[in-house]
């Protein structure tokens, strides 16, 4: 196989992965979701071990990676290259969590969602996909980070 | 109410973490599905395929733990309103930040970004916050 075919097969098995860990830790349920987030409430600490567990494994297995010169299927690592901590940064970070907070859904567990046959998907994945393209359409000039 | 469940939640992260370590180390890319969906949007001719297919694989992912017999509780009667008002912010802001919850919070805080701490502390101290407005002030989805 070509290493073009190997990379897409790549990238549709970290997706399949990426999408059985979401369902088993149960970040496709928005309830449990906000559970987590309501500190002040019914606060359900379990996203803790989700987000734990996959930083650490990450940070261990990424620090051996990038020691590497080149991915095992590509010449070159894709790393961001920006690394400012302005104010688009703070600005959608703080707009995210907003949306984080109302219903529940990241974008990964909201795509994820349509998965499991959740019609709530039907309204939240095309209003990311609207959102994001609306950011891009009008900062057109500025460059995505990741080519 | 949901009941707190650390082991499956714990194998859950680890499978995404996973996901995140294939990904780099097999293809040099990281797993964000902000950096999916903007990619998707803004320069659809250069190499399309892969993004797309993650993001396939992610649906078939949340799928196959279904047919393995596996429930997802699906919540009612939340207001449709809001899910498109949520997710048209979700989207603005994390195309803004150039990532979310897994390419600031798994991907880049693996990669010990600063950049990456700052939006994640940031989108979660306001999705904590909006959550207590949302539930114990006006009411909504508790």
């Amino acid at each position: 196989m070509t290493h073009g075919l190997l990379r897409n097969v790549a990238a549709l098995a970290s997706g399949l992965v990426f999408g059985l860990g979401l369902s088993l830790a149960q970040m496709t349920n928005p309830d449990k979701v906000l559970n987590f987030l309501d500190m002040g409430g019914t606060w359900d600490p379990s996203l803790l071990f989700v987000l734990g567990g996959a930083v650490v494994l990450s940070t261990v297995a990424f620090h051996f990676i990038l020691k590497r010169n080149a991915p095992l299927w590509d010449g070159m690592f894709h790393m961001p290259l920006s690394q400012a901590i302005d104010k688009p940064l703070v600005i959608g970070s703080a707009l995210f969590g907003i949306g984080w907070g109302l219903s529940g859904y990241c974008p990964g567990p909201a795509i994820a969602s349509i998965g499991v046959g959740n019609p709530e998907a039907l309204w939240v994945v095309p209003s990311i996909v609207a959102g994001a393209a609306l950011q891009r359409w009008t900062h057109r000039r500025q460059t995505a980070d990741i080519d | 109410m949901t009941s707190f469940t650390p082991l499956s939640a714990l194998a859950g992260g680890l499978l995404i973490g996973s996901a995140a370590v294939l990904l780099l180390w097999l293809n040099g890319r990281i797993a964000g599905v902000t950096g999916m969906i903007t990619g998707l949007l803004v320069k659809p001719s250069t190499a399309p395929g892969w993004r797309l297919l993650f993001l396939v694989g992610l649906v078939a992912g949340a799928a196959t733990y279904s047919w393995l017999g596996h429930s997802t509780p699906l919540r009612q009667g939340f207001p449709t309103p809001l899910l498109i008002v949520a997710g048209l912010l979700t989207g603005y802001g994390t195309a803004q930040a150039n990532g979310c919850t897994s390419g600031h919070g798994v991907c880049g805080m693996a990669r010990l970004s600063v950049r990456s701490v700052v939006a994640t502390g940031t989108f979660l101290s306001v999705a904590i916050a909006t959550t207590y407005v949302m539930r114990h002030l006006a009411g909504v989805g508790a």
